[in-house]
């Protein structure tokens, strides 16, 4: 593939730039990897070759004819397929969905085409976005790019291992309980939801209106800030960057207590290791615990099972052999709520979300592991933590949801790999109203937390 | 209703509607349910007023 080599948006936008590639050859270069990888890991579920081709050719000739243009102009991204892009099948992973087009583009699908990027497909995911291993696809599940045994994390994990091969340079996905953040962390790429609001979602197939963020997965946290910035709509320019904090007295609040137990080693000893290289680069690192962070479980499951059950109950009755049997099942479980225990729930999500704000004063940003385990095999029902077994749902979710049930804006960052060289994240998290400070900080520590 | 009624009723349907499958999820749902009540924030009707929430909003300094 001689027009990508590992490179992140903010140098393609470059190159682009001073005429040494051109997004047509980009293009044909995501496409040949779309090609020659997805029969084997199946993270995307629509390519749209022929379409993408003409959006580079357009940009292209714009970029000739002097025109001015966008940060994203020219580079190939891709939509996780719950996002609607008009013309183009959005299946959210499930043959409930069979037929469905899309007749009109979601907002942040308008915001990325008036950047300049150019769509080259929908990506796989858990099916409806309920759960994190994408092994329950309608579509069939994907395959980490690393080892085609384990499960590349979910909901978004197309999404994830199109970054991760270059299938696309970056890519857009959805977040309830960690399905951006996941799949990066497992993955090794960077992913990032931000605050709660802060992006459009209409145009996307809800899990939970109350606690789903859209957000993109890349490279870099300057691939990220970029994408982020135009899905938020403030259209960075093509010459526009992300400057990264000086990390030397910055404040981190370590989180301990819930965040720090049933662990596997060697994610322990990776996210361990990023924060003393943090330490010795000046950071302050200072311990902080969630008074009722083991009260974020059932606080999280009452709140998305009560919103599932009402987007998916009239699908249930007319057409349940559409969805994956373990899809299914789950949502069946969750039409079996009371309204009392939903709120619950509702009162358990502002008391964590004003312990998770008041960790956060005078920080920069909150640190933990993304996840406490590595990537799971495929279709393991349990994994090993510590000296015990948990199920895996529990266990991929556990960091994570905690920062959509306080909607605190919140990033996954490579930081090492384990014995068997699976990929480790380190889950950087800030305060609300702060999105730009903890996205100049990740920036400052990008190249600390993965040693390299 | 307890969570032990609710789990005992919720059992029944879902064996009622062809779902025995469902009697596992139900019981871990139930073990959930359980925590989120036992929750030392929840409301009661005999209790003092609850003070005011933190701020929604607090930006570091």
């Amino acid at each position: 593939m001689s027009d990508w080599n590992g490179q992140t948006i903010d140098e393609l936008r470059g190159a682009l730039a001073r005429g040494e590639t051109t997004s047509t050859r980009l293009t044909e270069a995501c496409l040949e990897r779309i090609a020659a990888l997805n029969p084997r890991l199946n993270a995307f579920i629509t390519v749209t070759a022929e379409a993408a081709l003409v959006a580079a050719r357009v940009a292209d000739r714009t970029r000739a004819a002097g025109t001015p243009v966008g940060a994203l102009h020219g580079i190939p991204l891709s939509l996780k397929d719950l996002i609607d892009q008009a013309g183009v099948r959005t299946s959210a992973g499930s043959q409930v969905r069979r037929g469905v087009v899309a007749t009109s583009h979601a907002t942040i699908t308008t915001r990325l085409e008036a950047a300049g990027a150019v769509l080259v497909g929908k990506t796989n995911l858990h099916e409806f976005a309920f759960g994190t291993t994408n092994d329950d696809s309608g579509f069939g599940g994907a395959r980490h790019p690393l080892d085609d045994t384990r499960s590349p994390g979910g909901s978004s994990g197309g999404s994830a291992i199109a970054v991760r091969t270059g299938m696309s340079i970056a890519s857009i996905g959805t977040d309830t309980g960690g399905s951006i953040r996941i799949p990066a962390g497992v993955c090794g790429v960077v992913g990032f939801k931000p605050e709660w609001g802060d992006i459009p979602t209409d145009g996307v197939v809800p899990l939970s209106r109350q606690l789903d963020h859209v957000g993109p997965l890349a490279r870099t946290v300057t691939d990220a800030w970029l994408v982020y910035e135009t899905l938020a709509g403030r259209a960075p320019g093509p010459a526009d960057r992300l400057e990264p904090a000086p990390l030397k007295g910055l404040r981190f609040g370590l989180l301990t207590g819930y965040f720090d137990t049933r662990i596997a080693d060697d994610v322990r000893a990776g996210v361990a290791a990023a924060v003393e290289r943090l330490a010795r680069a000046g950071a302050v690192i200072e311990p902080v615990e969630i008074p009722h962070a083991t009260d974020i479980g059932p606080v999280y499951l009452h709140l998305v099972l009560g919103d599932a059950a009402a987007y998916h109950a009239a699908t249930l009755e007319d057409r349940p052999g559409d969805y994956t049997p373990p899809v299914r099942l789950r949502l069946e479980m969750a039409r079996y709520l009371l309204a009392e225990d939903y709120a619950r729930a509702l009162r358990g999500r502002e008391v964590i979300a004003g312990e998770i704000d008041r960790a956060l004063v005078g920080r920069v940003a909150l640190l933990c592991p993304t996840l406490p385990v590595t990537a799971p095999p495929i279709g393991a029902a349990t994994v090993p933590v510590g000296e015990g077994e948990e199920p895996v749902r529990n266990a991929m979710l556990r960091f994570t949801q905690p920062f959509n049930v306080g909607r605190q804006p919140a990033l996954s960052l490579p930081c090492g790999q384990s014995a068997t060289g699976l990929p480790i994240g380190l889950q950087m998290v800030g305060a609300r109203g702060a999105t730009a400070l903890l996205l100049q900080a990740a920036a400052a520590c990008e190249q600390v937390a993965t040693g390299t | 209703m307890t969570v032990d009624r609710w789990l005992a009723a919720a059992i029944a349907d879902a064996e009622q509607r062809g779902m025995p499958e469902l009697k596992p999820l139900l019981q871990g749902l139930a073990a959930s349910t359980a925590t989120l009540r036992a929750a030392d924030w929840n409301d009661r009707g005999d209790a003092a007023a609850t003070p005011a929430p933190m701020p929604a909003k607090v930006v570091p300094t």
